[in-house]
């Protein structure tokens, strides 16, 4: 069969019974098993399990008890833990590991009778911009295989990029569900902090992480952040301000809306392709009817030190956790308890995970807590403020989502700092706390070219009514890097 | 101040990672590297400004003190390297 090209899509052809979740589900799995050797964006392949899930779908369709998303696929970013099934968050340490549990929103997308696909790749614990420090190998971009498809949910933007997965989860906790999705061409929405629970999600940077849909189009985005988002009484961070209907409020006039855009942004060395490309998107929002202003971020050189300080202090103690005691990698023949501990967790971290926790460490290490820790949270409240500040005057707040496109693997993996610049559009809405959006504007060099905009909290439904209507009068969301593979075989 | 070799070396101890000896300079270069991009917030001003630990600042919701979790000990220890009898095993701590 052909697979179709959008969420909204399957659920019509499930409806009419074009096709049921069993055709669609076994071509999607076709599809993976003979493509995704050229891309590597799936850790585990759950063909069994995938079947019999589309199965229940199809009689639960057949009995009148399904629901909008009943028998729809999707691939399952490998940090959310899934019962009886491996959950590996990119990282030797966790190789071996099957949780006991089901996270929060697996058991949603399950309870809706969604179909995982399996579990995609993704950087070690969630830390990297280029997918490369998955101890399960490098994802390539679907685009041009010689460049990274970003991080750290890589996996499951290639994965829907390449027509793998019509919609995938994501986290992000500086950019790891925008970049990425930038990089391949599609659409990624990071909700407000505490939109959608965390309870299940392996933790890199508890005050930053935020789960949240990756797709094509923004109309799949609102389709899958329905279930996902809401109260969870699990993650006493899950926040209780009520949900909204988001596809059913996608449609509505940007008359009158307006957006700001920081003149710090457009002030750095931006590529003049990027820069071109914006300022195309944004002429169209003012076609839509939006207004433009320009505004000030003042904060904005400081959000990569702030966010650096205070996501490395967090996962050193996060990941505390990996001791060998319990579940995870653990050393042969330790010959005491310091020496288990040291050797499991040199032995079970990629270099950039251990890079981070010497960081972390470091910066909350007594005689630096101050200078370091305080320091960064005193920026991250003037972060917060100045995005306050220009939600009295805007709707939304526009960027490029990265300074770049997708690069070629191996550019940035022996200068990590450069790597981190590359997250200076996406890290200020983590530390706010704010809802942000990134949409496919254009082309650079043959690339995507990701546009972001930002809101106020808890402001999903805005930003997915501007992304909507822009996709309703462009078509950028509609060239799909999957015609490439199909040339390529 | 630039990080030193030592300090590396104490640093991975405190955050318990066995680094090999040839990999440290490594390590020093590129936290290094790390400090510097981060000495970057000495230039902000934050004098009498409040840290900011967490977004939302909402205070944590309570919940009545009831158990709502069943025992689960077997199937969380399926998975840990090495049990008996319901027990952890790790090697010898007390001589």
């Amino acid at each position: 069969m052909n697979l179709p090209n959008s969420v909204t899509e399957i659920i019509h052809g499930l409806e009419n019974g074009t096709f049921s979740s069993r055709e669609l589900t076994k071509a999607y799995l076709n599809r993976i098993d003979n493509l995704d050797p050229k891309i590597n964006s799936f850790i585990t392949v759950c063909h069994d399990q995938a079947l019999q899930d589309a199965e229940n779908a199809d009689r639960r369709r057949a009995t009148g008890t399904a629901n909008k998303l009943t028998g729809v696929p999707y691939g399952n970013k490998d940090i959310f833990c899934t019962k009886g099934i491996r959950t590996t968050c990119g990282s030797k340490m966790l190789d071996t590991f099957i949780s006991p549990y089901d996270a929060t929103i697996v058991e949603r997308l399950s309870s809706q009778g969604m179909v995982m696909l399996g579990k995609t790749n993704m950087d070690e614990f969630a830390m990297g911009s280029s997918n490369e420090t998955s101890f399960y190998g490098r994802v390539n971009n679907p685009w041009n295989i010689d460049c990274v498809p970003g991080g750290s949910s890589g996996g499951s933007a290639a994965a829907v990029s390449a027509g793998f997965a019509p919609v995938a989860t994501g986290s992000d906790t500086g950019g790891s569900i925008r970049q990425p999705a930038a990089f391949c061409g599609i659409s990624g929405l990071k909700p407000t902090y505490g939109r959608v629970s965390r309870y299940g999600m392996i933790a890199f940077a508890s005050s930053l992480d935020q789960a949240g849909p990756m797709g094509r189009s923004v109309e799949d985005l609102a389709h899958m952040l329905e279930p996902m988002a809401g109260y969870d009484p699990r993650d006493s961070t899950s926040s209780i301000v009520t949900t909204e209907d988001y596809s059913r409020d996608l449609e509505h006039t940007l008359e009158g809306k307006r957006i700001g855009l920081p003149k710090e942004y457009f002030a750095t060395s931006l590529d003049y392709q990027i820069e071109s490309v914006i300022e195309a998107a944004i002429k169209e929002f003012e076609q839509l009817g939006a207004d433009v202003v320009e505004i000030s971020i003042p904060t904005t050189p400081l959000s990569i030190p702030a966010y650096y300080v205070i996501s490395s202090a967090e996962c050193s103690s996060n990941l505390s956790r990996y001791d060998g005691v319990r579940y995870g990698h653990r050393c042969e023949l330790p010959s005491n308890i310091n020496d288990m501990y040291d050797r499991t967790r040199g032995e079970g971290f990629g270099e950039e995970v251990k890079r981070r926790l010497l960081t972390g460490t470091y910066v909350l290490s007594s005689g630096y807590y101050d200078a370091y820790y305080r320091k960064a949270q005193q920026i991250r409240r003037l972060i917060k403020n100045d995005f306050s500040k220009a939600f009295k005057h805007v709707d939304a707040v526009v960027s490029p989502t990265t300074p770049t496109t997708a690069f070629e693997a191996g550019k940035h993996l022996n200068s990590p700092v450069n790597m981190y610049l590359g997250d200076c559009f996406t890290v200020a809405s983590n530390l706010a706390g704010l809802p942000a959006l990134s949409i496919p504007v254009g082309f650079a060099d043959g690339m995507p070219v990701g546009l972001q905009l930002v809101s106020s909290y808890f402001k999903e439904s805005t930003l997915l009514t501007f992304g909507h209507m822009f996709q309703k009068a462009t078509d950028w969301h509609l060239h799909f890097s999957q015609d490439n593979l199909k040339e390529a075989q | 101040m630039p990080i030193t070799i030592k300090e590396v070396r104490e640093i991975a101890q405190l955050a318990r990672i066995a680094i090999d000896d040839k990999d440290i300079p490594s390590y020093e270069d590129q936290l290094n590297k790390i400090l510097t991009l981060v000495d970057e917030m000495k230039a902000a001003e934050t004098e009498g400004i409040i840290p900011l630990a967490h977004p939302l600042e909402e205070s944590q919701k309570l919940r009545d003190d009831q158990v709502s979790e069943k025992n689960q000990r077997e199937s969380y220890q399926s998975i840990a390297p090495i049990t008996e009898s319901g027990l952890y095993l790790v090697p010898q701590v007390i001589e």
